[in-house]
């Protein structure tokens, strides 16, 4: 058979999960690093990424809002999907999905941006007339009390959801991780670190965004980069990705030493078919890289200019290496027999329901939605705050 | 105003769980009942399957009795049960040589084997109707179950095609049905079964090497031959209470 090499059993030879499974915890994992920075702010009062807070918050929203997507689509029948919350199997760590899901998007994202954002809409429904009026009026809840006294209640109880965020981003992502590694029939999956990996890949993915987000708006907005900021960034992402390639790291000296039946069929498929994926894009250019960067740009004090370009590339390599780790898990997990005698390949269509075309768009519909929000609800609404960022490097 | 919004949320939420609880009734409506089969009590019987490699010579028979009865696709890679040809050296048992061409539909091509130390041998594989299904526990909507009488079922009428109980399968027994966009998997014939007859894999097998096995009943042959035969299932470091049990397997089976 083409494509096919070894022995396979014959049900395998087609790959079940697409490149849009590959999207998927991609895309929840930059949800939830991206909400787990903006509560570094909010909750550990780490006054100096302030600048990107609600930024943070908006683009965990706009992700949040497309995570859905390409599973629904890689769906055999998309109409169907409502039985999981109606007829739910308990014992299914899929089916509970679509609880956890709304759990972080309605109580935790929506309400924390809607709490945070209140007195800004409120503002602008009172400035504004016809259709905006309405609609910013229909965002308030109809509701216009700002007094000193309801912001207060505002931020009290958004911090307290802050609090109960984080564990649900963690709940989040760590779960997009169980589905994975509860799988005992593929031993590529089934590790109990698969959970913890996915979370601290996911910390490390939604900062290095925000890390670049950040980058791409002063330069919309043509006011200049808060050093202090992206320096702390820059640090946080550093330690998160520390203790994540620790962990993967783990992962591979545990296989490697104890070398189990799967060992050699896997060993095998690392060495050719995932090469490049997994060794060039996701440990070398992807980790191995941006860690040197981060780490040399703690000790060695270079000038602002060199810095930027320097979190610039590793914040950008290390959403390659993020991107590679998902699809060396999801598309790696299936390219080799459950007999561990063989092995099949991926072929990727490009403009059909799972190929390259819906994955793009996918991707880049995140960052539409992104703009939509941030015409709508301005990130950087203090615009006193601006005036404050200090040039100092 | 308050008070508007709160009995705009009541009506609301009313109108949610009505029309929600209403379209799961419909649904049960239109499910329609399942296939009359007056004479059988699920609960009465627990199926498996015994197969015995020493007497499988890999004709294919039971794999073309198989995509007939149960309206398989034709494809070389959708089966509901298939048959491997294993060539082992036994002093090397973790590299056997194993073929199933088109899963053994037309059967195989004779294969010399000149070197004496090597042994030859078929395999019949489908669904091991685990007891404790790894596919039924990760289907999120339970499309996928178990029957009382140790059978596991696919609700097509259910089922998302989201195919995580194809990767949660140890066994590669799962396919999706193109035709359908639903998973598909052997269901030991359900519809045979319930009415006293036997598989058409069984049926059709001309040495016998495969036989249901009610072991339920008392009176059931399976009993005679779990006792006096070295039995093994597949995979048994998988837990999953398979009911397909070989006598002969060799070791370096996958």
């Amino acid at each position: 058979m083409p494509g096919v090499e070894g022995f396979i059993y014959p049900n395998e030879l087609e790959l079940q999960w697409s490149v849009l499974i590959v999207l998927y915890p991609f895309i929840t994992g930059l949800v939830a690093g991206a909400f787990i920075l903006a509560s570094l702010e909010r909750v550990f009062n780490v006054q100096a990424v302030k600048p990107t807070y609600r930024l943070a918050l908006l683009t965990a929203l706009a992700f949040l809002l497309v995570a859905p997507l390409p599973l629904q689509l890689h769906l055999g029948h998309p109409e169907r999907s409502l039985e999981m919350y109606l007829t739910p199997h308990t014992q299914s760590a899929m089916a509970m999905f679509g609880f956890v899901y709304l759990w972080y998007l309605m109580v935790v994202l929506v309400l924390e941006i809607w709490l945070d954002y209140r007195k800004d809409i409120v503002v602008k429904w009172r400035a504004s007339s016809g259709v905006t009026r309405m609609m910013y009026g229909a965002m308030a809840l109809w509701s216009d009390n700002i007094s000193e006294s309801a912001l207060r209640l505002d931020d009290r109880i958004g911090r307290a959801l802050t609090v109960i965020g984080i564990p649900s981003a963690f709940l989040l992502h760590g779960y997009v991780g169980f589905i994975f590694g509860s799988i005992k029939a593929n031993p590529w999956w089934s590790t109990p670190l698969m959970p913890i990996v996915f979370l601290f890949s996911a910390i490390v993915s939604g900062i290095a965004c925000i890390l670049l987000l950040y980058f791409v708006t002063c330069w919309y907005r043509r006011i200049p980069v808060d050093m202090p900021c992206v320096d702390t960034i820059a640090k946080y992402l550093y330690y998160a990705f520390l203790v994540d390639f620790s962990l993967e790291m783990l992962d591979l000296i545990h296989r490697l030493y104890e070398s189990d039946e799967s060992f050699r069929a896997l060993d095998f498929m690392v060495k050719t078919r995932l090469f490049t994926s997994q060794i060039v894009l996701q440990i070398i250019l992807g980790t191995v890289v941006p860690l040197a960067i981060l780490g040399v740009v703690q000790l060695v004090r270079f000038r602002r200019e060199v810095r930027r370009v320097l979190y610039v590339v590793a914040g950008s390599l290390t959403l390659v290496g993020i991107f590679a780790m998902r699809w060396n898990v999801v598309i790696g997990g299936q390219l080799f027999s459950k007999s561990f005698l063989g092995y099949t390949s991926y072929k990727m269509a490009f403009a059909t329901k799972e190929g390259l075309l819906p994955a793009i768009v996918l991707m880049v519909l995140p960052f539409v939605i992104l703009w939509v929000l941030i015409r709508l609800l301005p990130p950087w609404g203090h615009e006193t705050e601006t005036a404050r960022i200090h040039s100092r490097g | 105003m308050n008070q508007d919004r709160r009995s705009f949320l009541g009506h609301t939420g009313k109108l949610l769980v009505l029309t929600a609880s209403a379209a799961v009734a419909w649904e049960h409506i239109l499910a329609g009942r399942p296939e009359d089969a007056p004479n059988y009590t699920a609960r009465d019987h627990w199926w498996g399957m015994a197969i015995d490699i020493e007497k499988c010579i890999g004709c294919g028979t039971c794999v073309r009795a198989c995509k007939t009865e149960n309206d398989v696709p034709h494809e070389d890679y959708m089966f509901r049960t298939w048959v491997e040809r294993y060539v082992v050296d036994p002093a090397d048992l973790d590299h056997p040589q194993v073929d199933s061409r088109n899963g053994g539909y037309d059967g195989f091509h004779e294969r010399e084997v000149l070197d004496t130390r090597l042994k030859m041998f078929f395999v019949p594989k489908l669904c091991n109707h685990c007891a404790h299904s790894p596919c039924v526990q990760v289907c999120p909507v339970g499309a996928t179950f178990e029957s009382p009488d140790g059978v596991v079922l696919v609700d097509k009428t259910y089922c998302l095609g989201c195919r995580y109980c194809v990767q949660a399968c140890p066994y590669g027994c799962r396919f999706i049905d193109p035709r359908t966009e639903t998973v598909d998997k052997c269901s030991l014939c359900y519809h045979r079964i319930t009415k006293g007859l036997t598989t058409a894999c069984c049926e059709t097998c001309p040495t016998g090497a495969r036989t249901l096995a009610d072991l339920k009943d008392p009176k059931d042959p399976i009993h005679a031959f779990l006792r006096d035969h070295k039995v093994q299932v597949l995979k048994p470091q998988m837990a999953t209470g398979s009911k397909m049990y070989y006598n002969g397997l060799d070791g370096s089976v996958r």
